[in-house]
């Protein structure tokens, strides 16, 4: 039985003051919080078997080498990934993206395209486009409609036997659109191009099963589901990471004789020069059993509930605009919105001082706001341990605000 | 009235207030007053960058003095500007170089602005400043 209070008393951090104010902690999209169940196997690692791995015969070594081990085959598990070497541990999503992008450097040739979606963060075009100035390929967007859904028939256009590669997020950072992955994936190997999705905003939500998915990357960061900063996934189909070249040190290294081989002889270790961040992948690990332990099930079930009600009551207040999905079945548990004629960030600072987090901006997805012509929204993103009596306390503080600016 | 003097006012102006409530209400009906920019310098070249809000400044001269006239999409931003505008708007460029800047720290508006509003209020005093350099050296 899901009972958010007993939920939130496994995350110190809900229960402080903030200016004086309960927290209510409305920015879970950009990180979410921390269970004392992963702060604990983080102190664990340190104060009992902090060493470095695959390298020491000695006793600490080989238990931090367990551990850090076991941590991917959890993710391989949760993922359903048909190898554990199939999993990368990176320093987050934003690595994992480059990663890829770096080794299609070496299989892109001029005039070939690659497909992005007009709803992805930054980290999701630079690389891009980085990489189309270097190979000369040609970067084409699925455009969006005024609801922030993909526009699937232009996608369609869009492919063509020069598509070598698409990329598009699970779920928007920005919206919450949950986009239409299976259908891009399915589409995308008719015509041959491999395709990445960034799983960064879906993973906190659901539970992605690769091989059911059948698509050939995926990535996410371990900080939006409950696990630390600075470690994350890539998951790659075993052809396709026999195929990029190793990342990190660079393609050229390959041919010299001080290249070590056992570093880089095999997958997973190919991609995972240098000492990782161990402690990290194994609070990454235990993340993923806290968040299995309270049941996908129950999240989606709790976070549908915050969405519908938050929706209805942040309508309740005049001159609103919500964007994104009207259909709330298609949508993660954001809301990203703006008051008329206030600006986002004004609303954000003062509630601010009321104890609520909220992120205001462009989200890092400059193209959406300036697809709407809008400076930035205010994006409130729940949790499964949010509860509809924060989203009182939120609504009744935007009102405060508004009074105040209007 | 100096630069000094301004200052000294503004500060013993937000002594006033006992919480951030009063203080941003204040900084709101400041921004209501500030001395807005012509639409036509409303340029891309004027923005200034650090600031999360869009913010435009202009300088002109006027019997040897600086005349600043300013605007922002977000009205606390436009609180902030006035101030910077009321404390540094009909100086001299010289006067404008010399002056210090810690009444920001006394009045609490870097203390109480987000980091990203606080390097805006960076860019905005250092644009002010490269202003006053501009006409120094056209003067001299």
């Amino acid at each position: 039985m899901f009972d958010v209070q007993k939920v939130r008393a496994d995350f110190p951090i809900l229960s402080q003051q903030v200016n004086g104010k309960p927290l209510v902690y409305f920015d879970n999209g950009a990180t979410s919080q921390t269970p004392q169940v992963v702060i604990d196997a983080i102190v664990d690692y340190y104060s009992r078997y902090n060493a470095n791995i695959h390298r020491g015969v000695h006793t600490l070594s080989q238990l931090a080498t367990d551990a850090y081990e076991e941590a991917r085959l959890k993710i391989q598990k949760h993922f359903n990934a048909k190898h554990s070497y199939e999993i990368i541990l990176t320093s987050g999503t934003t690595e994992s993206i480059n990663l890829v992008a770096n080794g299609f450097a070496s299989i892109l040739q001029k005039g070939d395209e690659i497909i992005v979606s007009a709803l992805e963060h930054h980290s999701n075009i630079v690389p891009w486009q980085m990489l189309c100035e270097h190979t000369g390929a040609i970067l084409k967007v699925i455009p969006m409609s005024l609801d922030g859904d993909l526009i699937m028939d232009e996608y369609d256009k869009l492919l063509s036997n020069k598509t070598k590669l698409v990329f598009c997020n699970h779920i928007s950072n920005a919206l919450g659109t949950l986009n239409p992955i299976e259908y891009i994936i399915k589409k995308a190997h008719e015509v041959g191009a491999a395709v990445l999705i960034d799983g960064a905003q879906a993973c906190p939500h659901l539970k992605p099963d690769v091989q059911a998915l059948d698509v050939d990357f995926y990535v996410t960061s371990a900080h939006k589901m409950c696990g630390p900063t600075g470690v994350g996934m890539l998951y790659g189909k075993e052809e396709w990471l026999r195929k990029l070249p190793p990342y990190k040190g660079g393609g050229e290294m390959i041919a010299t004789v001080t290249f070590e081989k056992t570093t880089y002889a095999d997958l997973p270790h190919k991609f995972e020069a240098g000492t990782p961040n161990i402690c990290g992948g194994i609070a990454f690990g235990a993340a993923i059993d806290y968040m299995n332990a309270i049941g996908f099930d129950n999240i989606a079930k709790q976070e549908q509930e915050l969405l519908e009600y938050g929706t209805k009551r942040i309508q309740e207040i005049e001159g609103v605009t919500i964007y994104g999905p009207k259909d709330l079945s298609k949508k993660a548990s954001v809301i990203s919105f703006n008051i008329d004629g206030i600006h986002p960030y004004d609303i954000g600072t003062i509630i601010d001082k009321l104890g609520i987090a909220v992120r205001t901006g462009h989200h890092c997805a400059q193209p959406i706001m300036d697809f709407f012509k809008i400076p930035g929204t205010i994006r409130a993103s729940f949790a499964f341990y949010n509860t509809k009596e924060e989203i009182d306390i939120f609504v009744e503080a935007v009102k405060k605000a508004k009074l105040m600016l209007s | 009235m100096n630069i000094q003097a301004i200052q000294e006012d503004i500060v013993d102006e937000f002594s006033m207030f006992d919480d951030w409530m009063q203080r941003y209400e204040y900084m709101i009906e400041l921004g209501k007053t500030l001395p807005l920019i012509d639409e036509k310098y409303k340029t891309e070249d004027n923005i200034i960058k650090g600031c999360q809000s869009k913010v435009w400044v202009h300088a002109e001269e006027n019997d040897g003095n600086i005349v600043f006239t300013a605007d922002s999409d977000a009205i606390l931003t436009k609180g902030i500007i006035a101030i910077l505008i009321r404390a540094f708007s009909n100086q001299s460029a010289k006067a404008i170089l010399e002056a210090n800047t810690d009444f920001i720290d006394e009045i609490g508006l870097k203390e109480h602005l987000s980091p990203t509003r606080a390097n805006g209020l960076v860019s905005m005093i250092k644009q002010i400043k490269m202003y006053a350099l501009g006409f120094n050296a056209k003067n001299n």
